[in-house]
């Protein structure tokens, strides 16, 4: 029997799963290897039990967890599809707000479907077998990750950062344009798609195992930048981000 | 009798629908959004006007290239940024990209399976792979246009305030305009299947709104027309419509002239007919789609005719494009701060963005009305007055009937959630 997998969605934008829908041809080659189940975005109705279920979104609601923990109990394996579900996302910027006041501002209130909880990834409720990061994901990588589990065994992200990959394309470095790049801190995996694109790497993909602060934190002093600069930067994706005091302010 | 289908499939974010009748009278009805609010506009709050497009576009994975594109155009128009001729023909290429691909989702993917009678799409790669393969090539060429103009198709990362941070290669553009080309007969085997596709009967007119596009079928546009007579400034948009909380959304209604209006490919293709490209306009005469349609089903045929309408008009574009040749443009670094607004219509409908902004060029207000929003009252209107005349029906056929009238208005929830006005104090 085909392995079973499921897609599934909580808070966020559904580029993820669009990004898998636009995989197009290998596509249409994956529905051989395995039976999809659940996609909800695209597809009516539900499934008992999944062999692999990804998930996307973050997780801001009790119904919400409820959920999740539902789709948890009836999967085998489990893997959160992007950085919404792997680090929380750009959702985790209204960890920085004061929840009530936004409500206030944005809605007028707090009327009762309004109440959320800061968002959080995945694994602040569930065991997360694995993972696939990025905001949107990589669909190769997405592939990558589906093809070791298919095969039985563990799949395996980059553990270098994205300086590498930045390179090895032989980019010019964009520290070298005055700006903040969160490149010699981040995962690799998307082959420093914006910073060819002219962009700077904004970190979509998480920080590294180990980053090595010390040597980072000279590169920004050198070109003039503070840890404010950084913190804004590296709350876009990553709220863990911890910087050091700011001599100038 | 009572429906309650939670988590409506082949709809793009999480809402439910509720319909309760006893002895034939209907005595509840309405669309819950469920999606949890994200409050985006409160997340911009002291962002550096760079940094606005980039976090704003993550409101919608669908419509990204839409919500990018208009954030650029509503702070450019706050910071006295102007953008060249180059730069307004690439946005309109890439808003076209977006338009197909979204459209292209959700005709085979979302719709199709109802009209076949299959839970999805994805049995049909057996059975009726021929379609199967159109949807994907149809779709990839939309994606194609996104990555060349965009740099990705979900997300862009080239569009940046001002212009582009990296311009297209001509002969991607070449390449693009081919498979435009090729794609031709694969339309007209799309034509021909929604043709053979029995749209169900339903009247009911309302308001329709949409940006007047000057001398263009409307992407981009300066004022808001509705065929209630409404005329304003985009500049003048919330006095336009007014946007309110009902308890059982997370996401604002809207109205404008009446209780509810509508806004997407029927509103514009009502709006606009005149305005749609030659071919676009004989497919619709084909299908039997007119300017003053009142089915809303027939936002189906609508959006069909816009693909139609964007393929040809990407293929002038590519050549104007290419016609006055690629340069690199300098990007202006603004001085001070401004307040502006912008409006593009996004494959939902009309999607407008206003910023305020320091003297830093950091954001003190955010303000964006979200097309679906906008469509939800009419949604509800529509539901309330379909379902008396279908509650004859057995109730998988009547909830199959509804499900398909929501799914015509292809409403995108994870954007309707993250509307709405914020002052900060």
């Amino acid at each position: 029997m085909k392995p079973r997998i499921g897609f599934f969605d909580f808070t966020g934008c559904e580029g993820c799963q669009l990004t898998v829908l636009n995989l197009e041809e290998e596509f249409l080659e994956l529905l051989e290897l395995v039976e999809i189940v659940e996609f909800r975005e695209v597809m009516s109705g539900a499934a008992e039990s999944l062999d692999i279920a990804f998930v996307e979104g973050s997780i801001c609601r009790p119904q919400e967890v409820e959920r999740l923990k539902a789709i948890r109990a009836r999967s085998k394996t489990l893997v959160a599809l992007g950085a919404c579900a792997d680090t929380a996302g750009v959702n985790a910027l209204g960890h920085f707000r004061d929840l009530q006041q936004m409500r206030r501002e944005i809605y007028g209130g707090d009327a009762p479907q309004l109440l959320t909880e800061p968002p959080r990834p995945l694994q602040a409720w569930v065991q997360v077998d694995h993972r696939v990061p990025g905001c949107p994901i990589d669909g190769r990588e997405f592939l990558a990750v589906l093809q070791a589990l298919l095969m039985g065994r563990p799949p395996e992200l980059p553990s270098y950062s994205l300086c590498v990959e930045c390179k090895l394309a032989e980019l010019p470095c964009t520290f070298e344009r005055d700006q903040v790049c969160l490149g010699p801190v981040t995962r690799a995996g998307c082959k420093a798609l914006c910073i060819e694109a002219g962009d700077r790497c904004r970190g979509c993909r998480g920080v590294i195992d180990n980053p090595r602060s010390d040597p980072y934190y000279r590169i920004l002093e050198e070109h003039g930048l503070c840890a404010e600069d950084i913190l804004q930067e590296l709350r876009t994706f990553n709220v863990l981000g911890k910087g050091k005091q700011c001599a100038s302010k | 009798m009572r429906i309650e289908v939670a988590h409506l499939a082949r709809i793009e974010g999480h809402a439910n629908l509720v319909v309760d009748a006893v002895s034939g009278e209907l005595k509840e009805c309405r669309l819950e959004i469920v999606e949890s609010p994200r409050f985006f506009e409160g997340l911009l709050k002291g962002r550096h006007y760079s940094d606005v497009a980039p976090i704003i576009a993550r409101i919608c994975g669908v419509c990204s290239n839409s919500h990018t594109l208009v954030s650029l155009a509503a702070t450019e128009r706050a910071l006295g940024i102007p953008i060249s001729r180059q730069t307004r023909n690439l946005r309109r290429l890439l808003a076209y990209g977006e338009i197909l691909q979204s459209h292209i989702l959700q005709l085979y993917f979302m719709a199709v399976p109802d009209y076949l009678g299959v839970p999805s799409i994805f049995p049909l790669a057996r059975s009726r792979r021929d379609l199967v393969s159109r949807a994907l090539r149809l779709k990839k060429l939309a994606n194609d246009i996104c990555n060349v103009v965009g740099g990705r198709p979900v997300h862009p990362v080239t569009p940046c305030v001002g212009g582009f941070s990296a311009l297209p290669q001509a002969s991607a553009l070449q390449g693009l305009r081919r498979q435009l080309v090729q794609a031709l007969p694969d339309l007209e085997e799309t034509v021909e299947l929604f043709s053979s596709l029995p749209v169900p009967e339903f009247e009911r007119e309302t308001e329709y709104l949409s940006l007047g596009g000057g001398s263009d079928y409307p992407i981009f546009g300066d004022s808001i027309v509705s065929s209630d007579g409404i005329c304003a400034p985009v500049a003048e948009y919330a006095a336009t419509i007014e946007e309110y909380l009902v308890p059982h959304s997370t996401a604002k209604f809207a109205r404008a002239t009446r209780e509810s209006y509508m806004v997407g490919p029927l509103a514009r293709a009502r709006n606009a007919f005149a305005r749609l490209s030659p071919m676009a306009r004989q497919v619709a005469a084909a299908m039997g789609l007119s300017a003053s349609a009142t089915n809303p089903y027939h936002s189906l045929l609508a959006r069909l005719v816009e693909v139609i309408h964007c393929v040809e008009e990407a293929i002038h574009l590519i050549d104007a494009v290419l016609l006055a040749g690629l340069r690199e443009e300098a990007l202006r670094t603004p001085e001070g701060g401004g307040e502006g607004a912008a409006a593009i219509e996004a494959p939902r409908g009309t999607l407008f963005h206003a910023y305020g902004y320091d003297e830093k060029g950091c954001i003190e207000t955010a303000d964006c009305v979200i097309p679906t929003a906008q469509n939800l009252a009419n949604i509800e209107a529509d539901l309330r007055a379909l379902v008396p005349s279908l509650l004859g029906l057995p109730e998988a056929e009547l909830t199959r009937r509804l499900e398909m009238l929501v799914r015509a208005y292809d409403p995108c929830i994870s954007c309707s959630t993250h509307l709405l006005k914020v002052e900060f104090v």
